[in-house]
């Protein structure tokens, strides 16, 4: 069994590059999928968590995690969809305006 | 070097460098595809960290329904591309630079902290298994799973009304 901080290190290395993924990619779709990344990267410390203290309270939360995320794409692919209509772009340069 | 070590660092190469591709591909089915990669060795993660349900569940959920909705929406929109005029000269450098800084502080935090963080406990047999997540899902938790289903349901809901199309006047 490794120590706990291998497996933080690299859920922090991942969490950074979806980061990094929303402050660079100008796609609305990259800039989403780079927040799933990120959310991953939470639960697999959530879990490294559960797995050092030997309880399962932590994998629960994943479990809601992933429910929540599910929940989040789908209203934010719809929302993609519905702005794709009105601007026929997802280049997030277009989207600045609040009325559309 | 133990099995335990190569693994995980085997494991490490390919999802740190599927993100890399997910971030710097410029076709954004190569993006989806490159995440399902990650996905999948995080799924392995879990696998070896003892949690069998949460690991078949990101494969099923993140690898299977959210990653073919993502793919669904860009063959739809076929919006693979998008411009590639940059905005600000400035604004890739300073958002490469913030990340870094992000690692680098993360790293730092991690790594002066080693002492504080727990020994491994051993696990009973049969930790994380479906039987036991149930046990707590519908017994401890009952009540944030049911607001799970309301949201789920409220986001399906929303989902149909935003892509609706407008109804002629």
């Amino acid at each position: 069994m490794l120590p706990e901080y291998y497996y933080l290190t690299l859920s922090a290395i991942l969490f950074s590059m979806g980061a990094m993924g929303v402050l660079i990619r100008r796609n609305a779709i990259i800039i989403f999928m780079s927040v799933e990344l990120m959310l991953n990267a939470a639960n697999l410390a959530f879990v490294s968590f559960a797995r050092m203290h030997a309880t399962i309270n932590g994998q629960i939360f994943v479990f809601f995690v992933m429910a929540v995320a599910a929940a989040e794409v789908a209203v934010g692919l719809a929302l993609i969809v519905a702005i794709f209509e009105t601007k026929q772009s997802i280049d997030i340069d277009q989207m600045n305006s609040m009325k559309g | 070097m133990s099995i335990d070590i190569i693994l995980f660092l085997g494991l490490a190469v390919v999802a740190i460098l599927s993100a890399a591709g997910m971030l710097f591909s410029r076709n954004a089915i190569y993006s989806a595809l490159f995440l399902i990669i990650n996905f999948s060795a995080i799924a392995v993660y879990y696998l070896i960290l003892g949690a069998p349900f949460i690991a078949l569940t990101q494969i099923t959920v993140y690898a299977g329904a959210i990653m073919v909705l993502f793919i669904f929406v860009i063959m739809l929109l076929g919006a693979e591309q998008t411009g590639r005029t940059p905005a600000s000269w400035w604004m890739r450098p300073l958002g490469m630079g913030l990340g870094a800084l992000l690692i680098l502080e993360s790293l730092y935090l991690i790594f002066t902290h080693l002492h504080s963080f727990p020994q491994p406990i051993e696990i009973i047999d049969g930790f994380g298994n479906p039987g036991q997540v149930g046990e707590i899902l519908f017994d401890k938790y009952v009540l944030p799973f049911e607001i799970i289903s309301l949201l789920l349901l409220v986001a399906m809901i929303g989902a149909i009304v935003l892509t609706k199309k407008k109804m002629k006047r």
